[in-house]
């Protein structure tokens, strides 16, 4: 079995971000890392190595300096990186992210490409889906527990109750959620052995992808305006003087913010 | 303008240490205050660090090491011992005492047989060279004697504090002992072998975690071909892996001042006394600038100790002098710290509560202090 993990490169989440003039995060402001659910599903692809001798490959859509999280990613112990790398790219919105990596996902054989559900950056969770509609491939998303048993893949797709069983044939495409597993860290010689791992960088020419589908001029979605999370209210302190006042108090609030 | 290569980490030493860093502060951190009040070795951490390669760092592939270095070995033992003492110094001793002379001076016979499951981190080895009668001065109050009886060693006698010697993953640990008349010999010891007995953990003030054992051999036979390296190299041997270990005790010390830096710069911050924040008091804030002045140099100190010993320069007096030092700097360290914590300071629930417990070992284990004033002394012609 072939798999496709693609990650992203994010801006530390414990950092101070700055946004630019082209209201987009300045990621060279601050440090960047590899995006957190990532994590999730690259050790959903480490399994499948572990138990089915999966081949896994890591892809990443960013600039040449994002190597460095090529790496990280190769340092669980994944099989080689495919980095997209095209100064026409920068400022691409989901969709154009999307046309990307389904180009990129052409240039390549597979069976599984497992995504985390959102980058803990833009949180849209619209690229997995998006690159399975462009490639006409059967879309599992929020996936809190994946098989692969022969060439169906089964997923419990969560929701708000609950989750449901959902399956598949592969090819397919997979969206992990946080629930899903418990990432291992990397391994001193999964480090040592990441540096010697085959990375091919490819431009949009290379992929047959023109720059007129791509990069901040032909996004679907503009930002117009921004403003920083206003900061949390203070709550209300309910005290308990044991007459069951407080109670009743607490019940008034619960109805009145509708939770009851 | 750069900063000179010499002090800066490769960017595999830097990735590792933040990894190791990741999950001290993720699994290890959460878990110390319960596992050292238990007195329990955390078995299940030890583990993981071993799925971690961090047990193989500095040994050869061929034998299921790493291939890394003894610089990685010790930020890896400085991010633990930042978080708690015991799984740094479960480490320490694990690789350095346990694992390295066998590595170090074994045949490779031996190395086949033991080194690859001490890498892999599914087992522990110990190192006993403390007796009762004192661990300063080995050659003049060593008892434990072996004796050769056709094709293998009979040993008897006793050795005190040996770290890791009795923890469920314990395989061997290596002994020294007479084998004629001014001749000591490391011999290897699987720990089931019949004859052995191994005491109860000691009650202990700090290292609450970290299994420490006393051992009685009585008549204990085994093959003569678990002699390490040669007949009669014990005492060479044994200098050796220590001038090692006190790098590596060094970098823990220094994880322990980092350790209450990074805790008292947060609750100074914290802490209100007098309508502000104890840290803006300047007594307070002198007292964390001294630390961080202790950690610093300490951290220098054993690092250029480390680099010495990689590029094949001599480093023993670079090594006391860093165990000296920043083991002396983090018992005044892990005193002041307590002090800025206050009545939480005196309780083991605070990490700097438990390096105050922790703090004193770190003065007399690997060669107390006198004996680094000794051998610097010596080495400067005293
Ligand atoms: C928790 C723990 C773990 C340990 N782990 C191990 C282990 O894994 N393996 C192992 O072999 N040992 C181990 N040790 C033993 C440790 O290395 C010794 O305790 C240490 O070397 C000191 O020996 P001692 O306790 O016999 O003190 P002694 O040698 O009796 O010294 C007593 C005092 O006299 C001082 N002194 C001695 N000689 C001189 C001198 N010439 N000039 C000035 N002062 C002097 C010493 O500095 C000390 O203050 C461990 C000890 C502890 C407590």
């Amino acid at each position: 079995m072939k798999i496709i993990v693609p990650v992203k490169r994010t801006p530390d989440t414990a950092a101070e971000k700055v946004i630019g003039d082209d209201r987009t995060v300045d990621r060279d402001a601050g440090e960047s890392v590899l995006c957190p659910v990532n994590e999730f599903s690259i050790e959903e692809a480490v399994r499948l190595k572990e138990s089915q001798d999966a081949e896994v490959t890591v892809l990443l859509v960013g600039p040449e300096s994002a190597q460095s999280t090529v790496r990280k990613a190769l340092s669980y112990g994944l099989d080689g990186g495919l980095q997209v790398t095209d100064d026409a790219i920068a400022g691409s919105d989901a969709l154009g992210t999307a046309r990307v990596i389904a180009k990129a996902l052409e240039s390549r054989e597979w069976d599984l490409v497992i995504f985390g559900n959102q980058s803990t950056d833009a949180r849209t969770c619209l690229v997995p889906a998006a690159v399975a509609e462009l490639l006409g491939v059967p879309s599992l998303t929020y996936a809190r527990h994946l098989e692969v048993e022969g060439d169906t893949v089964t997923v419990h797709r969560e929701h708000e109750e609950g989750w449901d069983v959902v399956e598949a044939q592969l090819p397919a495409i997979v969206s992990v959620v946080e629930a899903i597993n418990e990432p291992r860290y990397p391994s001193f010689k999964g480090i040592m052995a990441a540096k010697s791992k085959p990375l091919d960088v490819v431009s949009l020419a290379d992929l047959g992808v023109s720059a007129d589908e791509v990069g901040a001029g032909n996004a679907a979605a503009t930002m117009y305006e921004f403003e920083p999370r206003p900061p949390k209210e203070a709550g209300t302190v309910v005290e308990d003087d044991g007459s069951g006042a407080a109670a009743a108090q607490l019940a008034d609030w619960m109805v009145d913010k509708k939770f009851a | 303008m750069a900063v000179p290569s010499p002090f800066e980490l490769t960017p595999e030493q830097e990735q590792f240490r933040r990894v190791v860093a990741a999950f001290a502060d993720e699994v290890v951190a959460p878990a110390a205050a319960d596992f050292n009040a238990e007195g329990r070795f955390p078995i299940e951490i030890i583990q993981q660090m071993g799925e971690m390669g961090l047990f193989g760092i500095p040994f050869g592939s061929e034998f299921g090491g790493m291939d890394g270095d003894y610089l990685t070995l010790c930020l890896a033992i400085e991010e633990l011992g930042r978080v708690d003492q015991s799984v740094g110094i479960t480490l320490e001793a694990g690789v350095g005492l346990g694992a390295a002379p066998l590595d170090e001076f074994g045949t490779d016979e031996q190395k086949r047989r033991w080194l690859p499951e001490l890498c892999r981190g599914e087992k522990l080895g110990a190192f006993g060279l403390t007796e009762a009668g004192g661990g300063s001065d080995v050659l003049g109050t060593a008892r434990t004697r072996a004796v050769q009886d056709g094709d293998g060693w009979v040993i008897d006698g006793s050795k005190q504090f040996i770290t890791n010697a009795g923890t469920d993953m314990t395989s061997i640990v290596t002994v020294t002992a007479w084998t004629g008349e001014k001749e000591m010999t490391s011999i290897i010891v699987p720990v089931d072998t019949p004859g052995l007995s191994i005491a109860p953990p000691y009650r202990k003030i700090g290292w609450h975690a970290s299994d420490t054992r006393e051992l009685t051999f009585d008549g204990v036979r085994v093959p003569v071909t678990n002699t390490l390296g040669e007949r009669g190299a014990g005492f060479r041997q044994f200098l050796k892996t220590l001038d090692d270990g006190r790098i590596a005790i060094a970098a823990l010390a220094v994880g322990m001042i980092q350790g209450c830096v990074d805790e008292c710069v947060r609750y100074a911050g914290e802490r209100e006394a007098f309508g502000g924040p104890i840290g803006k008091q300047q007594a307070i804030a002198f007292k964390i600038a001294d630390l961080e002045v202790a950690a610093q140099t300490a951290r220098q100190m054993y690092r250029y100790a480390c680099r010495r010993k990689m590029a094949g320069q001599s480093y023993k007096r670079e090594a006391s002098i860093a165990k000296l030092y920043a083991s002396e700097q983090a018992v005044t360290a892990a005193r002041e710290a307590t002090q800025i914590f206050g009545g939480m300071g005196f309780t083991t629930d605070t990490r700097v509560g438990r390096f105050y417990q922790d703090a004193k070992i770190l003065e007399i284990g690997e060669g107390t202090s006198e004996v680094q004033r000794l051998l610097i002394s010596r080495d400067l012609g005293l």
